[in-house]
């Protein structure tokens, strides 16, 4: 006779609650398990009424989208919980960020709207600083990307090495020189900083898989690893230079 | 005056290392409840080193508890180094980053002093690895006041004479009053200005009793290779070194707070330990040897570590932990105070290494009660009872059959048997019983279950004879007749046609052991072949993947060429009684006399009660050191927990 759990089933889900949280600095070296184990461990410690799942291995009811890659920084990464009592957005915010670690910061809650959180995240715009990189070189390079049709890339997969095209997915790529910014004093090492707009695709074109690309048609290989953070995600604008906040909906 | 060497945090230059390696977040610290305190105010400080891989090396309670006692005390920081792997050890050696430490960032050469904590042999090559990339000369000799004093720990250091070149110290035995006894002697000799500097220390240090310091000891050898006699050099510096008890753990409830990583690590869980020792008396088992008396924490500590661990950390699962923690005097209304406790609140409860009886099972469905059941583990150690009755692990076939039936009838569907191969008078027939008994598990369990989908998994390694225990004079298994019998078992669970299927067998060869065998009952002369190894590029011995048997066994032969002994002499030799084996000096209580009759019972099949229950038999441990057993009942229970306070984050 097979077991099950003795008692009640577990309490519905009354609210659902989207999360926009950063990951700076060192913490941006967590991968994206390491985040979901400090996340649930954080909603226990900040004693939020997670809703969880049936069964003799219940699990809190989280859903995670299209996590930034390990080493990559981000000021936009998303996340829905389930709850099963009514929670203030605000508190739950504050609660949540004091509990878990310095790096891993929660920056707004909002209640859910109707439609999935994932359609909406259709874009990233990444930063990509390139230090001891000539502007030029880099500007150069860019041009050079955006030029070719399709340019395959090669990235290692659990299962193995897998080519794709790189070259679709990208929608706008700028080029600014960190090393002057407009009215700063210039430093004295060359950094080039770019400014990356890329559709969110299968398999998803990475920061990594950018970068890949621009060695492999200009040759273009930064002498030091590139500093990356993943800006913003959301639907794409219409000018195709940017995305709108994804929670709009939510607000509205 | 000491001058004190730059601690500028490497992170910097770490960073821009940690995009090229493997999990990266390893290396960077700012776990939950990690803690940074001021370098110049607190002037005596530790790095405390796990030598293993950070997975492993974080959730080891022993560091955890040293890291939290220390930092709680006025004028001293601790803080936590673990093993690099190869990939940022190159990279750290090609742009000259030292081994630093996770929480500042430091370099670990800055710190007064290194706790290095041994669980396992296995682990001395990675300190030399951390040695190396600190910046600190591989043997103590050729160390001055500069350089931080390397102090060994836990359960290894018990012989810490393979390591005696590397090491300064070691401390035996439990290590929360003996740091703060060291910290205390290192912070008067730094105020008053390191007065004959590193020698000094080291004397204040060794004449204090607190520590063992292996180079104010001479060994002279006999010409047939054994040792003649171990000497201290330096006057005031006692004959013996004993070990450290720590006799009220309800007055050392640490760790309060433990560490949260956000990288996995090997124990996704809270620890809390219930208690210390076990008098069990297997005589394999080191850890049972060198731990005694036992001592209980009370179930109100207990109920209070967990409460306040918990809140902590937000773990999901709280291990229960001891040598054998169904031995507990209140187990019972521990279980089921926690389990009412944590009712409806998603924490599992867990009791890792629990002895074979049906007792064992209730205590299994109560922590379990609603959730789920994944497996249950015994550990009977010996494949007949004939072996059982040798090693002093008392379980006749009959209790084991009937703790599966037990199992299997509440529900279990798998059950985990551990044993040992290579036990002293061990025959192939005495293994091959653990077929016939497998077979015989299987059997009950369809019966009791009316099911056929049960399991059970034999799991067996090698047996490695342990200093301070009743087997340190036996000669160990030569690995070819150990993988032998191995494979011997294997067959035969194989050929049985009707159970085989539903038996697993999971088994490790016997090279790794004979290496850990060489390590664990070597003396000084083996410090040779662990730094010849460690150069042939020997590192994370402990990891199957990286542990190469040719490598060492041609380090030993290099190593000791000039010498009478070689790696079977380490081994496979069995040792007489009036030989002087290389840890006498070092004192874990035990009667030399007493271990020598315990080994003697062995050879004769006779069985000793566990002294919690039946009269004293002399072990020693308490006369010699002055400790005693303690343990409950207290009679206390676990009150439920204030659940009911309004939640803050709830909307009214």
């Amino acid at each position: 006779m097979a077991r099950s759990p003795e008692g009640p089933p577990p309490p519905l889900a009354v609210q659902r609650l989207r999360l926009r949280y950063a990951k700076r600095g060192r913490l941006r070296f967590s991968s994206h398990r390491d985040f979901q184990r400090a996340l649930e461990r954080a909603l226990r410690r900040a004693s939020v009424p997670m809703a969880f799942s049936a069964g003799f291995s219940p699990h809190p009811k989280i859903s995670y989208a299209n996590a930034a890659p390990t080493g990559v920084a981000s000021e936009a990464e998303y996340v829905e919980i389930a709850v099963i009592e009514r929670c203030d957005p605000e508190r739950l915010r504050t609660a949540l960020d004091a509990s878990l670690p310095p790096g891993l910061d929660i920056l707004e809650v909002v209640e859910a709207g109707p439609g999935a959180l994932a359609d909406r995240l259709e874009a990233s715009v990444y930063q990509v600083e390139l230090p001891q990189v000539d502007v030029q070189q880099a500007a150069a390079a860019v041009d050079t990307l955006l030029a070719a049709e399709l340019v395959e890339v090669e990235r290692m997969t659990k299962t193995g090495p897998r080519r794709f095209d790189a070259r679709a997915a990208l929608v706008q790529i700028t080029v600014a020189d960190g090393a002057s910014p407009a009215g700063a004093v210039p430093t004295a090492e060359p950094c080039a900083i770019l400014r990356v707009v890329v559709r969110h695709s299968t398999p998803a074109v990475r920061p990594d898989d950018v970068l890949a690309a621009l060695r492999q048609v200009a040759d273009l290989v930064p002498p030091v690893p590139p500093r990356v953070t993943r800006l913003a995600q959301g639907p794409l604008g219409a000018a195709l230079d940017d995305v709108a906040d994804p929670f709009a909906p939510d607000r509205a | 005056m000491r001058t004190e060497p730059s601690v500028e945090s490497v992170f910097p230059q770490l960073e821009a290392l940690l995009p090229l390696v493997h999990k990266p977040i390893q290396y960077v610290g700012g776990e939950l409840n990690a803690r940074s305190k001021d370098w110049a105010e607190n002037p005596v400080r530790w790095a405390l080193m796990y030598p293993d891989a950070y997975e492993v090396g974080l959730p080891n309670q022993g560091v955890q508890i040293l890291y939290e006692v220390l930092n709680e005390a006025d004028g001293v920081l601790a803080e936590r180094t673990y093993s690099v792997w190869p990939d940022l050890e190159a990279l750290m050696r090609a742009h000259g980053v030292p081994q630093f430490t996770v929480d500042g960032h430091r370099p670990v050469g800055s710190f007064d002093l290194l706790g290095v904590s041994f669980s396992t042999e296995l682990g001395y090559t990675n300190l030399l690895t951390a040695l190396d990339l600190a910046g600190i000369p591989l043997h103590a000799t050729e160390r001055d006041a500069t350089h931080p004093v390397v102090v060994a720990g836990g359960h290894a250091a018990f012989n810490p004479e393979p390591i005696a070149d590397f090491v300064d110290a070691a401390v035996l035995g439990d290590g929360e009053q003996a740091v703060l006894e060291i910290s205390r002697l290192v912070g008067q000799w730094k105020v008053e200005g390191s007065p004959g500097g590193r020698e000094e220390l080291l004397l204040r240090l060794a004449r204090s009793g607190a520590v063992y310091v292996p180079a104010f000891y001479d060994v002279s050898y006999l010409p047939d290779g054994r040792i003649q006699r171990v000497a201290p050099n330096r006057p005031g510096v006692p004959w013996r070194v004993g070990k450290h008890t720590v006799m009220d753990l309800d007055e050392w409830p640490y760790p309060k707070t433990p560490l949260v990583p956000l990288a996995e690590t090997v124990h996704e869980r809270m620890s809390v330990e219930i208690f210390r020792g076990c008098t069990r008396g297997c005589r394999f088992c080191q850890a049972g040897m060198i731990t005694r008396p036992v001592r209980e924490r009370s179930i109100t500590g207990v109920g209070a570590m967990v409460e306040q661990g918990l809140a902590a950390t937000g773990f999901e699962e709280v291990g229960l932990l001891s040598l054998s923690s169904a031995d507990h005097s209140e187990i019972k209304d521990i279980a089921k105070g926690l389990a009412d406790r944590y009712e409806g609140t998603n924490t599992g409860l867990s009791l890792p290494s629990t002895r074979v009886d049906a007792f064992n099972i209730d205590l299994a469905n109560e922590l379990s009660r609603g959730g789920r059941r994944s497996g249950l583990t015994f550990a009977p150690e010996g494949g007949s009872e004939r072996m059982r009755r040798v090693i002093n692990k008392m379980v006749t076939e009959e209790d084991l059959i009937r703790t599966v039936a037990t199992a299997y009838g509440n529900g279990w569907r798998q059950v985990k048997l551990y044993f040992m191969c290579g036990l002293p008078t061990e025959t192939d027939e005495d293994v091959l019983q653990i077929a016939r008994l497998a077979a015989e598990v299987i059997r009950t369990g369809r019966s009791v279950s009316g099911r056929r989908d049960i399991r059970c998994t034999v799991s067996i390694g090698g047996f490695v004879p342990k200093p301070h225990t009743p087997f340190q004079w036996a000669a160990q298994l030569d690995h070819e007749t150990t993988d032998a019998r191995l494979l011997l078992l294997r067959d035969a669970l194989r050929a049985d046609r009707e159970y085989g299927k539903a038996v697993g067998y999971r088994y490790h060869d016997g090279r790794p052991g004979i290496i850990e065998g060489l390590l664990s009952r070597g003396d000084r002369r083996v410090g040779a072949v662990i730094e010849q190894v460690w150069a042939d590029g020997a590192r994370f011995d402990g990891w199957s993947e990286h542990f190469s048997f040719d490598r060492w066994a041609s380090a030993a032969e290099r190593a000791l060429v000039d010498q009478p002994v070689d790696l079977d002499w380490y081994t496979t030799r069995e040792r007489g009684y009036t030989e002087v084996l290389p840890w006498d000096h070092l004192d874990s209580g035990l009667d030399k006399e007493w271990l020598w009759q315990d080994w003697q019972d062995a050879l004769e099949q006779v069985e000793v009660e566990d002294c919690r229950w039946t009269p004293c038999f002399d072990c020693g441990v308490c006369p010699q050191l002055g400790t005693e057993i303690q343990v409950g009942p207290t009679g206390a229970q676990l009150l439920p927990l204030d659940v009911v306070r309004p939640n803050p984050l709830v909307q009214a």
